[in-house]
């Protein structure tokens, strides 16, 4: 358990994700079965354990301190599991051997009713220190957030077993807690395991950027143009009444999607781009990329919100048609039977990706530039004789891109990064101009901590250094009046409202695109620039 | 017997006063006579006509300040009486730094020690607290809150050294307070069989000097200087600086440094957070809560007095406990030692 504790306090302190594969990989090395399985249920969210209620939990240090210590306690630290961990005070000495390892802590929890259970909790809490103590409350409150996502920790597996990620995502989903055999197989002491889970998740082809370099290589013998449409990639797989959503790194979020699942009577592995539609009639209206983030990150999905926002799914490619792999299959074959096999499919869920004809670099240019649809990204080009290969190969696909959005902004405030950015006041906050001309104020409207060179970066936090105002903590507001400050360009890929941000608008993927020394804050853009650009995005679709 | 110990010893905006003996203790403006009772900014300042502290105190203040600090100084020999005009005052072992003392005040059968700073467990660098028994205790509150128990300074010594080993190719920088925290980390570390050179920041050189010359011995120490301008002359090693540098421009010179502190304060997650510290050392020179309420007990003075710190919470368990507690209300120490 205290390895455990000590790994999550590292975990949330790492912000580089680099420092967090070696703690995790180091994890993995040290630790015996089942705690180290059991540990990465806990980091991916895998593992369900007896709820205690954190007030059942208040309860037991009711008893064993004065009310108003605590309060003072509390109210200094802030959190409540984090509170009671330091307060804990027992008398009794701890033995070594008494000391429970996470397996225990697992097990015991698993065969407890609730009251059991808080009794556990007390006794465990006796017996760890202060960092485990915090692990076991976080743990059993399900209050756990350390900041690894399920796709590092596979990451960190690959890393510890020597293996590519995309063949433990391909096994997890027929894995359980604590995931013996899979440590097994990465220690390399017995075989692969078999995917045992019906529907399994294959893993997924990506494209790379296209650049100049390449453009020659584009010729309408070899490669077709789709569009790149801006949803979620998924997977979906049905196999003898099993069926499931993945996403592309094999998350499975079937549970999100009932609308589109319900619909999945066939037999086979589709890939495609989910998305959102907005009013239906008969036909398939796509709603913009903020519709779509209304059904994404939910638990549970109200029928309200599956009558307004209803998901469909525009498919791309055929994996496997019926139990036969199809994956080695030419493109333009796999494309064929896609065509044959859409046409069995419910039509207000799933719609073929239309091929988009060209007959020259030079028209693809020009569809690049004025996309029918504003959720298009681009284009994707495929090679006609690619084969659905796992990863991210160079020259079968090509994503292009169309042209960020541009906007001038004044910056407003400096944040120190961390890391090896830490002594650099590298994130920073810009805003826009708003309020009537004679008496223009700013309004932040995003933050932005790459896009630069390391040498603008240096510049950039000279600027924040010799200009600041007013600092709070690791915060520092500079100046930014219309005579004197700084504009950055700023580059992003859309806009969506927002309720969060006093500007109402939120910008997706903001980067710095060039530091504009040479203009004064008062000729940056006007928050009307933004809403005009919101407008017509929305109308468009 | 004096009948209220304020006339023996109260608090004043230039801090603790003793009206009987017409003397300051760790005044935070300057006056006629000051007692000191360890080196640290905010106790020990510069600009008093008459200085008394023990040897290494003063010898510190000279580091910090210039040999002109003070007009007259005077050493205090540990444990020996000193009479200051007709008050009795002795200098005893506080545990917080080098040459940090406690001082015992006492005029007609009424003895009130003012602690200082103070610890109570096991510092090498440093003599360890003695307990004096008393009428009125004096005690700091920089960590009392039941939330601050300190966990074993050997244990986050070795978490430093793990990290070392888990990240060979980062440099660990670690901050530190430039008196007393510092050498005690560097010490430590030797303790731990650490013995590959320690680079230091050029605010910590002359105090580590004087702490070697003193007979602690801190090992091979380096200034954290690139001669050739090569980064990795850094990568794997471990560097001691004030906790500020590190967020300076200074610290761009070590390669994907892993931000250490060394602090009682990194027992609360968010302080760590706050502070952007990747690996928080646990390790205070200050009581945690156990041992401050642990000293009252041993002590078991008349009435005890509380000063900068968390005084609320340390007056409320003096009252759960019978002890007659006050707060001091004494204002411009910064917790600098920690």
């Amino acid at each position: 358990m205290e390895e455990f504790a000590q790994l999550l306090d590292r975990l949330v302190l790492t912000p580089a994700r680099n420092g967090k594969l070696t703690l995790l990989v180091d994890y993995f090395r040290d630790t015996p079965d089942p705690d180290r399985g059991l540990a990465l249920a806990a980091i991916t969210g895998d593992l369900n354990i007896a709820n205690v209620k954190p007030a059942m939990i208040r309860t037991l240090i009711a008893e064993r301190m004065d009310e108003q210590l605590f309060a003072y306690s509390y109210d200094y630290v802030g959190d409540l599991a984090e509170t009671i961990s330091l307060v804990w005070s027992t008398d009794e000495p701890v033995r070594a051997n008494a000391v429970p390892t996470l397996g225990d802590v697992v097990t015991s929890l698993e065969h407890a009713s609730r009251s059991d259970a808080l009794r556990l909790v007390e006794k465990w809490l006796d017996q760890l220190d202060a960092s485990a103590r915090y692990a076991l409350l976080k743990l059993v409150t399900g209050g756990m957030r350390i900041g690894v996502s399920a796709r590092l920790a596979k990451q960190a597996l690959a890393q510890f077993g020597e293996v590519d990620v995309t063949e433990i995502e391909e096994l997890w989903h027929g894995l359980k807690p604590p995931y013996q055999p899979l440590f097994a197989w990465l220690e390399k002491t017995a075989d692969k395991p078999e995917s045992l889970a019906a529907a399994p998740f294959r893993p997924v082809m990506l494209s790379t950027p296209l650049e100049e370099p390449d453009y020659a290589r584009i010729n309408a013998d070899d490669y077709v143009a789709e569009w790149k449409w801006d949803g979620i990639r998924v997977q979906l797989t049905a196999e003898g009444g099993a069926r499931r959503i993945y996403s592309r790194t094999g998350d499975d979020i079937s549970h999100a999607f009932p609308d589109i699942a319900d619909f999945m009577s066939f037999e086979g592995t589709l890939d495609g781009e989910l998305l959102v539609a907005r009013s239906v009639d008969t036909a398939i209206e796509i709603g913009a990329f903020g519709d779509l983030q209304q059904r994404l990150n939910r638990k549970i999905v109200s029928a309200k919100q599956l009558e307004s926002h209803p998901a469909f799914v525009r498919l791309y490619d055929l994996l496997f048609d019926g139990k036969e792999d199809i994956r080695a299959f030419p493109f333009a074959e796999r494309r064929t039977r896609l065509e044959a096999f859409v046409k069995h499919l419910e039509p207000t869920r799933f719609d073929l990706s239309p091929l988009v004809p060209f007959e020259s670099f030079d028209d693809l240019i020009e569809l690049r530039k004025e996309p029918p649809h504003p959720i298009i990204e681009g284009l994707m080009l495929k090679q006609r004789s690619s084969a659905y290969v796992p990863g991210r190969p160079k020259g079968p696909w090509f994503k292009w891109k169309r042209d960020p959005f541009i906007i001038d902004a004044v910056l407003v405030y400096a944040q120190r990064g961390h890391g090896k950015r830490s002594s650099y006041y590298s994130d920073y906050t810009f805003a826009v101009w708003t309020g009537p001309e004679s008496e223009p104020h700013l309004v932040p409207v995003g933050k932005a901590y790459f896009g630069f060179t390391d040498e603008e970066l240096k510049q950039l936090d000279a600027f924040v250094r010799n200009n600041t105002t007013e600092r709070f903590g690791p915060v520092r507001s500079v100046r930014a009046e219309p005579e004197h400050g700084l504009v950055l360009e700023v580059a992003f890929e859309g806009l969506n409202r927002s309720k969060r941000h006093k500007s109402g608008v939120a910008m997706r993927f903001p980067r710095i695109s060039r530091l504009r020394w040479d203009k004064p804050p008062i000729e940056a853009d006007r928050l009307e620039t933004l809403e005009a650009l919101l407008r017509d995005s929305e109308t468009m679709g | 017997m004096l009948k209220r110990p304020e006339a023996l010893l109260c608090s004043t905006p230039a801090g603790l006063y003793s009206p009987a003996g017409d003397f300051h203790i760790d005044p935070v403006r300057p006056v006629e006579r000051a007692l000191i009772t360890h080196g640290h900014s905010d106790h020990a300042r510069s600009g008093h006509h008459k200085v008394m502290a023990t040897q290494q105190t003063l010898d510190i203040m000279g580091l910090r300040y210039g040999a002109n600090f003070a007009g007259e100084t005077q050493a205090a020999e540990l444990g020996k009486s000193i009479e200051v005009n007709g008050v009795s005052v002795s200098f005893h072992p506080a545990g917080h730094v080098l040459g940090s003392a406690q001082i015992a005040v006492e005029k007609d059968g009424m003895r009130i020690v003012a602690s200082g700073d103070y610890k109570r467990r096991a510092d090498p660098t440093c003599l360890g607290f003695e307990p004096v028994a008393c009428d009125v205790f004096i005690t700091e509150a920089t960590f009392a809150l039941p939330v601050f128990r300190h966990p074993d300074s050997r244990d986050e010594i070795s978490k430093l050294l793990k990290s070392v080993e888990q990240f060979p190719e980062r440099s660990h920088l670690v901050g530190a307070y430039a008196l007393g925290k510092a050498q005690r980390v560097i010490r430590m570390l030797r303790d731990a069989g650490y013995d590959r050179t320690i680079y230091i920041h050029g605010a910590l050189e002359k105090l580590c000097d004087y702490y070697q010359s003193q007979g602690i011995d801190l090992g091979p120490l380096a200034p954290a200087t690139t001669e050739k301008g090569s980064v990795q002359d850094f990568a794997g090693a471990i560097v001691i600086g004030p906790p500020s540098a590190f967020l300076d421009r200074w610290a761009r010179r070590f390669p994907d440094p892993v931000s250490c502190f060394a602090s009682g304060w990194m027992r609360i997650r968010q302080r760590a957070r706050q502070g952007g510290v990747e690996l928080p050392i646990i390790l205070s020179d200050h009581c945690d809560w156990d041992e401050l309420t642990g000293t009252i007990t041993e002590l078991g003075p008349r009435e005890v007095w509380v000063t900068h710190g968390r005084e609320e919470a340390l007056v409320r368990w003096c009252e759960l406990n019978d002890f007659a507690a006050r707060p001091l209300h004494l204002v411009g120490y910064e917790d600098e030692g920690d």
